[in-house]
């Protein structure tokens, strides 16, 4: 039956070929389309670019998977007519990772032998890294969309594009928020697998049995649920880059598969006994201390010396002064135009609470405190009333000490408002755990607000009360229940 | 009673929530039920002035498609329970919706598979 419907190109080769092996090492996203413009096929770059599997899109009208800004009113395919030959245009999508992707859309009608139209192919084309080199001719301290001008940044710029340009593997470090993702991104962006697909894995994110099916795949009966062969990251990420964030929190049986495909390319979908060759460059970013874990034993030394083939580490915001300023005037130019607003710049008040705090939450922490600022300001000047009130109702006088040897553990960063006496003793995770608590109490049990004292996300503050058991016992019984 | 508001294009979800021409505002009664349902068309498609509107209508829960990271969490943030990604006509999710089944990414659209 399958065999019936696979597709073939016959008639040039001595033997019929199989389009859809072909089609799925292109590395521009592809569709068929019915007559009535429902999906009858999309290869493995369009299930990256959107976000959606085969198995999701098929039968879906075409608008539902491509999401693209030109589906209502400017589809092409209503441009295409028996002479007219391909019609393109400039676009965008948003895909299922909620993002707004540029692209060049062309889309062919497609004939039988009889001229009748059996259906239609579109074309779609990442413009990403054309986008990058744009907006990198225009401004000056940028690598990406990473800014900096510090001799530290300004030190990384210099040797990141010679990283980019190898093919060895890359480990980034630093502190959360500090920009790792968008360092993985941009060194993707500027090597010679720009075109091909740039595949995020959070390592941290899926319980073990999950994650393996997630990156290396698996095969249809594998386990109880495996209906249809599912091609795993890995297979996704074919001639371009695969980005695992998170690194330090792959459980150690996976490190022994990444290892092992480290050494000799080829990944072993879950139930099958064939390994597949895949050209994939590896990207890994931890906030942990890889170190401190190796001694631990909870990472295996051995994947360490194979990630750690070109190391990149990312500096925290407290180390990079002048950058702050030059970060506050970027984030603010960036929120004034997306929010339309007339604000010209900080008042002096403003601008010294502004240099003098620590961003325990780095840049990420920095643009959400202007964007909070540019929203609530209703003035020309950001005064310091404009500020999150916890930057300045409560004075941070002692930074908490870093625990030796960790870091860049946990979320490695004092939170932000925390007052820590001197004097006080106990293990790091006792402090945390009393500081989330203080936390909570201040905020009334409302862990938004509570998140926002320590300067977290919500999702980090929610991880580190399950941590250490301060969530309620029957959601932690449903965690339980769901993992 | 929770309001919810789906931006749409012809009788489906809105496939991207920048773009929606029109949107479909029902008020869910306690049993599940929808007790009331209007539809609004909107000036000119603007994430912006949906994400106003949502706001201005006090709505509960949001239903739509593909959705920009910086609009999901903004209404997330305003506590807006956001269901993005979905694939569906307004009958289906109003199904769901009173089933309490709807879930981010759902695709509940008939799927045709002629050549």
């Amino acid at each position: 039956m399958a065999s019936a419907r696979r597709a073939l190109i016959s008639g040039l080769f001595s033997r019929p070929v199989e389009c859809a092996a072909v089609f799925n090492d292109l590395p521009d996203a592809l569709l068929f389309l019915s007559p009535n413009r429902r999906v009858l096929y999309l290869n493995r770059a369009a299930e990256v670019l959107t976000g959606l599997s085969r198995q999701d899109a098929q039968g879906l009208p075409c608008r539902h998977v491509v999401r693209s800004n030109v589906c209502a009113g400017q589809c092409p395919l209503d441009d295409l007519s028996r002479d007219s030959g391909p019609v393109c245009r400039q676009a965008d999508v948003i895909n299922r990772d909620r993002r707004r992707v540029p692209v060049r859309l062309c889309a062919v009608m497609l004939r039988d032998v009889r001229g009748a139209v059996v259906g239609f192919m579109e074309v779609l084309e990442d413009l990403r890294s054309l986008e990058d080199v744009e907006t990198r001719k225009g401004q000056a301290y940028q690598f990406g969309r990473i800014v900096g001008r510090s001799p530290a940044m300004e030190r990384l710029f210099a040797i990141l594009p010679g990283i980019a340009q190898t093919d060895s593997s890359v480990l980034i470090t630093g502190e959360t928020g500090t920009g790792k993702d968008l360092l993985a991104e941009a060194i993707h962006q500027l090597s010679a697998r720009a075109k091909g697909p740039f595949v995020k894995v959070n390592c941290g994110a899926l319980p073990e049995t999950l994650l393996e099916s997630e990156l290396f795949g698996h095969q249809k009966g594998a386990f109880t649920g495996a209906t249809e062969n599912k091609p795993g990251r890995f297979r996704l990420a074919h001639n371009g880059t695969l980005f695992l964030t998170e690194i330090g929190d792959l459980p150690l049986p996976l490190q022994v598969k990444l290892l092992t495909f480290l050494d000799d390319h080829v990944i072993y979908p879950l139930g099958s006994t064939k390994g597949t060759r895949v050209d994939v460059r590896v990207i890994a970013a931890t906030h942990r201390d890889l170190q401190a874990m190796v001694r631990e034993g909870k990472f295996r030394q051995d994947l360490l010396y194979r990630l750690n083939v070109v190391r990149v580490h990312i500096p925290p915001l407290r180390e990079r002064g002048e950058d702050v300023r030059l970060l506050l005037d970027h984030f603010l130019a960036a929120f004034v135009s997306d929010f339309h607003k007339h604000i010209k710049g900080f008042s002096r008040d403003a601008l010294k609470c502004l240099l003098e705090y620590p961003y325990p939450g780095n840049v990420r922490e920095l643009k959400n405190i202007v964007e909070y600022a540019v929203n609530v300001c209703q003035e020309e000047t950001i005064q310091i009333h404009h500020l999150p009130s916890y930057m300045t109702e409560v004075p941070v006088t002692i930074v908490a000490p870093r625990p030796e040897g960790r870091d860049m553990e946990g979320e490695e960063a004092v939170p932000k408002g925390a007052v820590v006496e001197a004097g006080q003793s106990g293990a790091w995770a006792e402090m945390e755990r009393r500081l989330i608590v203080e936390a909570l109490v201040r905020a009334k049990g409302r862990r938004g607000r509570a998140a926002q004292i320590l300067g977290w996300g919500r999702s980090t503050l929610w991880r580190k009360m399950k941590q250490y058991g301060l969530l309620e016992r029957d959601e932690d019984a449903s965690l339980q229940g769901e993992s | 009673m929770r309001r919810v508001v789906v931006p749409v294009f012809g009788t489906e979800v809105a496939p991207r929530f920048d773009l929606a021409p029109e949107v479909w505002i029902g008020l869910q009664g306690p049993s599940g039920a929808f007790v009331e349902e209007r539809t609004v068309v909107l000036p000119q498609p603007s994430a912006e002035n949906l994400c106003q509107l949502i706001l201005s209508e006090g709505a509960h829960v949001l239903v739509c498609g593909g959705i920009e990271q910086e609009y999901y969490d903004y209404l997330v943030w305003k506590k807006v329970t956001v269901f993005d990604g979905v694939i569906a006509t307004i009958p289906s999710v109003k199904k769901a919706l009173e089933e309490g089944t709807l879930t981010s990414g759902a695709i509940l659209m008939e799927r045709h598979g002629e050549r």
